[in-house]
């Protein structure tokens, strides 16, 4: 069958279902498909597509950003880190703010391109900012053995990295959301497996699926959701072909050699136990944040954002007040706004006629 | 390498050395304070910009080829026939000869493909630091074929949209280079002086209502402009889109928008309804034609710019907004 033919088909088969429920997808690139393909214009208006905590620059901490701001103060320090993160507001500049003030900050795309800075500056110190979730985390893992292998002395990691299962449940934890269902991450659930959401069916009754990033994958896995409704919730793997049940296991374990389970700061759901990512005290030399000695200011947050409730699913973007208004991509005041894969951002570039 | 010159004996070398021998012609030999040119006409359209590219050279180009070609495009969407460019260098310190040869050298054939000359340049040296290799700024002077009247206002609703080409593949190849984002993959820049495939359109006289080159900000911001220029609406068929397989490809793993991606030998033109299958027919026997397609048609005055999606929906095109950078995740 036609792939067109196939979305009709799934359209008018979730048509058919007259009651209201709302899915959240916890996934950035999910939102971006959501928005990018039109899929609320398609959906019937009883079907509410909510966008969970799933962006990893959004959910970054006002505290993480102007951590990262203050080694990039650090005289002739480079700071590495991947692009979305560079614009992102913290309490009183952005990175790109401190580029521009002549701070020596790189964008790269992978972990071993901070390695080969680091390699051609020898008597400089580099440093990676290091976020996203399980889904970049054990390139961080790889690069830090790559830097011991090589003796790399002057190369260490700012380790912001997050993990997926704890927020979930925090976010649960907060109250009745009114969520009926999770489309759960194609990527994130590459790395962790299909198991590691069990307990979102069992503890809190529930269902999710797994899903890829097309059109017919993301309304394939909202159409199991909704029939989950009567028959009840478990957790669908409808990303076969990427996700098995136990993972990546290469990659899981390069983690586990490398960093352990810490608290972590997430915008908008505060500290969540055992959801980020801290680098072992084994391989402590290369942990920035025990290299260096910073200081912090108390970080401020920025008035009148809605960037914490809309992560967490209470609100639309276009219900904050300075959506479009006094926050647009070219003037960000949220991290929503920055990021292409933020709510706000992909809310606002694809809208709807 | 090039040393930093008082604009004596150094500038003297680079000027018959290198200069002339590759732009040389009877009106740049003179060496005259400035060029004085024959126009048959009164209508002449004028250009310039400058191309400040990094790398300098890349799949399919280097910053001069991209320095004439950009100006002679720049005459070509105007319904003119470019005829004279000048040139100004601004070249740091230590930047290899060699480089600058081979920079000039495909300057000179480029503008020899087109058809134009260099009439008039200028050199100016500048010390390490103080600009980035080399810096060109080209302007350019073309006879207006008075057939026509091609404007970026002059969209009308049910005109039909083409694209002379497949999209993104400057800005993607460029992006690949950059420092910190190298990635490898079968990219090549579609830079080309695409003079000669406009005047081809030129029999199609008043039905050419609007050709622009999409290049920084991509098809996303020259459909924005035409439509808010022309007072009217787009809709674009996301389907009937030409992208080579590689960039698309691309664009997925770095979270970009291939409408936002600069292109250097590629055109949209708006163009009468009754006429736009015969353009199509003229456009792909051309080489830098071959792969025109129709992507959608002018509606009604709303000024927006619409994607109509694989699936049915609509959503807006919008103009890009700050860097290009990758997504994370």
């Amino acid at each position: 069958m036609h792939e067109v033919e196939l979305v009709q088909l799934l359209i008018s088969e979730i048509k058919k279902c007259g009651q209201p429920f709302a899915f959240m997808e916890v996934c950035g690139t999910h939102t971006m498909a959501i928005s990018r393909y039109g899929l609320r214009q398609v959906l019937p208006d009883n079907i509410k597509l909510l966008s969970g905590p799933g962006c990893p620059v959004c959910v970054t901490a006002n505290r993480d950003i102007d951590t990262a701001i203050t080694f990039a103060k650090i005289p002739g320090l480079i700071l590495t880190t991947f692009g979305d993160m560079i614009r992102v507001p913290g309490s009183k500049s952005s990175l790109a703010g401190e580029r521009a003030e002549g701070r020596d900050i790189r964008v790269i795309y992978s972990v071993l391109e901070a390695l080969e800075i680091a390699k051609q500056n020898p008597s400089r110190e580099v440093v990676f900012y290091a976020v996203g979730f399980e889904t970049t985390a054990p390139s961080t893992a790889f690069g830090i053995m790559e830097a011991s292998k090589a003796g790399l002395k002057n190369f260490s990691v700012i380790c912001m990295h997050k993990t997926l299962p704890n927020a979930l449940r925090a976010l649960l934890d907060t109250g009745d959301l009114g969520i009926n269902g999770f489309l759960l991450p194609g990527h994130v659930s590459a790395i962790i497996g299909a198991k590691g959401y069990a307990f979102l069916a069992k503890a809190y009754g529930i269902g999710g699926a797994i899903t890829g990033f097309e059109p017919i994958d993301i309304l394939g896995s909202i159409l199991k959701l909704i029939r989950q409704q009567t028959a009840g919730p478990v957790i669908e793997n409808e990303y076969r072909r990427v996700v098995k049940d136990n993972g990546n296991q290469a990659a899981l374990m390069g983690m586990q050699q490398v960093l352990t389970a810490c608290n972590s700061d997430w915008r908008g759901l505060g500290t969540i136990p055992c959801s980020g990512l801290a680098i072992k005290a084994d391989w402590q030399e290369y942990d920035a944040l025990r290299r260096f000695e910073i200081e912090l200011d108390e970080p401020v947050e920025h008035k009148g954002c809605s960037c914490g409730d809309i992560l967490r699913g209470i609100k639309l973007p276009a219900a904050c007040p300075m959506f479009g208004v006094a926050c647009t991509p070219e003037n960000p005041i949220g991290p929503c706004m920055v990021s292409s894969e933020g709510s706000c951002a992909a809310h606002y570039r694809y809208r709807e006629q | 390498m090039i040393g930093h010159g008082g604009g004596g004996r150094l500038s003297q070398q680079l000027i018959s050395n290198l200069f002339l021998k590759y732009f040389g012609n009877p009106i740049l030999n003179s060496l005259e304070d400035a060029a004085i040119v024959m126009l048959p006409q009164h209508k002449i359209a004028f250009t310039t910009d400058s191309y400040v590219v990094t790398p300098r050279f890349f799949p399919g180009g280097n910053i001069g080829k991209l320095a004439v070609c950009g100006t002679v495009n720049d005459l070509a969407m105007r319904g003119a026939l470019p005829l004279y460019l000048s040139v100004g260098f601004i070249i740091e310190e230590g930047l290899p000869i060699t480089e600058l040869e081979d920079i000039v050298r495909s300057m000179a054939e480029t503008a020899s493909t087109a058809g134009v000359q260099i009439v008039t340049g200028d050199t100016k040296v500048v010390g390490k630091g103080a600009a980035d290799g080399i810096y060109i700024n080209t302007a350019g002077i073309g006879i207006v074929d008075e057939t026509l009247n091609i404007s970026v206002a002059n969209a009308q609703p049910g005109d039909k949209v083409i694209i002379s080409g497949t999209i993104g593949d400057h800005g993607m190849t460029i992006l690949s280079l950059r420092e910190g984002l190298s990635f490898k993959a079968d990219l090549r820049s579609d830079c080309a002086p695409l003079n000669r495939l406009v005047k081809e359109l030129h029999r199609f006289s008043y039905d050419i209502h609007v050709l622009r080159d999409p290049t920084r900000g991509g098809v996303a911001s020259s459909l924005n402009e035409i439509a808010g220029s022309s007072n009217v609406g787009m809709i674009i068929d996301e389907t009937s889109l030409p992208f080579k397989p590689q960039v698309k490809a691309s664009c997925e793993l770095l979270g970009l928008d291939p409408l936002h991606l600069a292109n250097e030998g590629k055109f949209i033109a708006i163009v009468a309804e009754s006429v736009a299958d015969n353009v199509l027919e003229v456009l792909h026997s051309h080489e830098y034609g071959r792969d025109a397609v129709i992507i959608g048609k002018a509606t009604d005055s709303t000024r927006r710019v619409a994607l109509r999606t694989y699936i049915g929906s609509t959503r807006i095109i919008d103009i890009a907004s700050g860097e290009l950078l990758p997504r994370i995740c």
